[in-house]
């Protein structure tokens, strides 16, 4: 397979590649991490109202009902869409041995992105929202996210069908699955829903499979493409079985796209809809089981690796998290358990572990992997990188476990006509401050990492020439010191 | 041979093609012959939101109430939302006919409003909740959305526009800096023309099986 190959034409291939990919990458993972910082800051804001309605309580703009789509909407395509879009064009630049195709357009292409992002989240807090979950952002916003997306899939097609060897790893076919997909989901979704195609319960529908998809058809597979490029990577051995990676790649594409009317479960659907849902969504443990099998098995031996590599605890964090949100996520998907954590937390809290506890992560491994090779430089501080790392770590895991604690109590008191509302909100106001300490604890990792990202794409005249690793001891201060004497 | 080339392009685009029919074209056609009903007194149910109503469901949208309160009542046996009086049945398609776009909600950090005007017809009660819902509900965290009303002191003018039926007597614990009355603006009394609208009330037959 051409990723874990070796040869010695290709290392000058690589440096052309990264050199071609530098610029782009760079501008859209930048943005990823300002719209990360923008969406866990909406997030918090959101967050603290729940438990305090008073905080900023008379700015219309920043009430919860505005806010809080904000967060999630500059979360998904802010930093969903842009660290998504870097990790695919140079993985499969990589992977393809090809150069970046047009460059300054991908480069404008980002940009116009991030104005069209700004731009529908200023809409939503003027109250301009569209009321369609997800896709909340004013229609007059979207060219400007879907044109510069057109780009990169041209981009990534013409790669493809310009690569190198006529082999093709198992990330690329996710790579290509994503540019295939999201096109057609956001286009159908935006026609049955704000271009109004359909009305009422069928636009249900249409909104609940692509507020699913949006997830599954499109940070999924760049998460799992990011992780089985990563993991034999980094610790220098093939993928645990080829066979199951196709049986996962396809389980996972046929599957996954149905288990999005299982958010309406006990709604007003005809049944059969509900039905396929629940299908689909047990369907998913054939791939999620695969995938895991072939993630962890490859893993098997080299744990020790983790001590060292920064890439590679982000990655296996993401693909255990994977597994893990996976499994609950079916399971999530039965009647009975609907009956339970359905219109409660639990669902925020299922989120947040697949988002920040899987993609998040896997989107993190990705950036430290390459943007030493993209900048030349090696990140500069190993106490930032573990800062970050045990800040995203313990802020999911308190975030999860206290949403999802709360949101089967309140579901269970919920079903219970005797326990008054009231109580039920008095109940889980405990748990909304935990949900306030882990986001900041989440921004504190995210600020951290910003900084170590700000240094590595600054021109410095130092290089460290080793790879900074978690046990590096190694920081900003000492390149400085050294740049002085230097210069003495 | 264009065709082995794009053999994982098409059959990536053929399980999407298929979501797409299946979720999303199949269901709407299942709905296509809804008709409203008619009740006894003459009018129809479902109508179309107009005017007031309408105005009244753009403010609902554009302050986001559906991140907390759902629109729809599950099923008697299935959870508790029946004997939790938020309906006196359960939702069914038809009652969303009109509905664009549509606002069924996947949270209850509320409680559901698919009937909030049936259980709750009082317009006082609404201003006065949506002013500061810890004068009707206390403990509740909703935020205020006191900007829908203007603020009156004692012997202040009425608004332009307002009638003396209009305005709201805040009760004397919550009065605070001198404000003691209510109006709501346009807005206001726009939202909860179409709060006190929400009704699933009328017995569709499919409902009942």
């Amino acid at each position: 397979m051409s990723a874990t190959s070796d040869s010695r034409g290709e290392v000058v291939s690589r440096i052309e590649v990264d050199r071609s990919a530098e610029w782009v990458v760079t501008v859209y993972w930048a943005s990823a991490l300002l719209w990360l910082t923008v969406a866990t800051l909406a997030g918090l804001i959101s967050s603290i109202k729940l438990h305090s309605p008073g905080f900023l309580g008379n700015i219309e703009w920043l009430t919860f009902g505005r806010i809080r789509p904000v967060h999630w909407d500059t979360a998904v395509y802010g930093f969903g869409g842009t660290a998504a879009s870097g990790t695919l064009l140079w993985l499969q630049a990589r992977l393809c041995q090809t150069r970046i195709p047009f460059p300054t357009l991908l480069i404008a292409g980002g940009v116009v992105f991030n104005v069209g992002i700004l731009l529908g989240s200023i809409g939503v807090l003027m109250g301009k929202s569209t009321g369609v979950e997800t896709l909340e952002f004013p229609l007059w916003a979207m060219p400007l996210l879907v044109i510069p997306y057109v780009f990169i899939v041209i981009a990534n097609f013409k790669m493809y069908f310009n690569r190198r060897n006529a082999h093709t790893y198992v990330s690329q076919w996710y790579l290509m699955a994503v540019t295939i997909w999201f096109p057609v989901l956001v286009l159908s979704a935006e026609a049955c829903t704000n271009l109004g195609a359909v009305d009422g319960v069928a636009q249900a529908i249409a909104n609940w499979w692509y507020g699913h998809n949006v997830v599954g058809l499109f940070a999924t597979p760049t998460g799992i493409a990011a992780a089985y490029y990563l993991i034999p990577k980094v610790i220098g051995k093939p993928v645990h079985s080829y066979h199951l990676s196709l049986l996962g790649f396809w389980s996972n594409a046929i599957f996954y796209n149905w288990a999005g009317t299982h958010h309406l479960t006990g709604g007003p659907l005809p049944a059969w809809t509900i039905t396929i849902g629940v299908v689909g969504s047990m369907m998913m443990f054939i791939p999620v089981i695969t995938i895991g099998i072939n993630h962890h098995m490859t893993m098997v031996g080299s744990f020790h690796h983790l001590k060292t590599s920064p890439t590679l605890r982000f990655a296996v964090m993401g693909s255990m998290v994977y597994t893990l949100s996976s499994f609950q996520g079916a399971l999530e998907s039965l009647r009975s358990h609907q009956e339970i954590t359905h219109f409660t937390h639990y669902t925020i809290g299922h989120v947040h572990f697949g988002m920040y506890g899987f993609f998040a992560p896997l989107m993190f491994a990705m950036m430290y992997y390459a943007m030493p090779r993209l900048t030349g430089n090696e990140w500069i501080s190993a106490r930032l990188i573990r800062i970050h790392f045990w800040c995203t770590l313990g802020g999911m895991l308190l975030y999860t476990l206290a949403m999802c604690y709360a949101g089967i109590r309140q579901g269970l008191m919920m079903n219970d006509p005797t326990v008054p509302f009231l109580n039920i909100v008095k109940f889980t106001i405990p748990y909304l401050w935990i949900r306030t300490a882990a986001g900041l604890i989440l921004l504190a990792g995210t600020v951290a990492f910003l900084i170590n990202f700000w240094r590595i794409v600054q021109p410095h005249r130092l290089r460290f020439v080793t790879p900074t690793l978690m046990t590096t001891e190694r920081d900003y201060d000492m390149l400085l010191k050294k740049e002085k004497e230097l210069s003495q | 041979m264009l065709l082995k080339k794009l053999g994982l392009s098409l059959g990536v685009f053929l399980t999407i093609a298929a979501s797409v029919t299946g979720l999303v074209i199949i269901p709407n056609w299942q709905f296509q012959g809804h008709q409203p009903m008619r009740k006894a007194d003459g009018t129809q149910y479902p109508l179309p939101y107009f005017g007031e109503q309408a105005k009244g469901r753009a403010v609902y949208i554009d302050q986001g109430c559906i991140y907390c309160h759902s629109q729809q009542v599950r099923m008697k046996g299935y959870g508790a939302d029946i004997r939790r009086n938020w309906g006196t049945r359960r939702s069914v398609p038809r009652d969303y006919m009109y509905h664009r776009p549509h606002q069924l909600g996947t949270m209850r950090t509320g409680p559901d409003l698919a009937s909030i005007g049936h259980r709750q017809p009082s317009a006082t009660w609404h201003a006065l909740h949506l002013y500061d819902p810890r004068i009707t509900s206390p403990g509740s965290n909703m935020p205020r959305f006191n900007y829908l009303f203007t603020e009156m002191r004692d012997g202040d003018a009425l608004p332009v526009g307002a009638f003396p039926g209009d305005v709201i007597k805040i009760p004397p614990q919550f009065q605070n800096s001198g404000i003691t009355q209510l109006v709501p603006n346009e807005r206001g009394k726009a939202l909860i023309e179409y709060l006190k609208a929400l009704n699933q009330s009328f017995p569709l037959p499919e409902a009942q099986q």
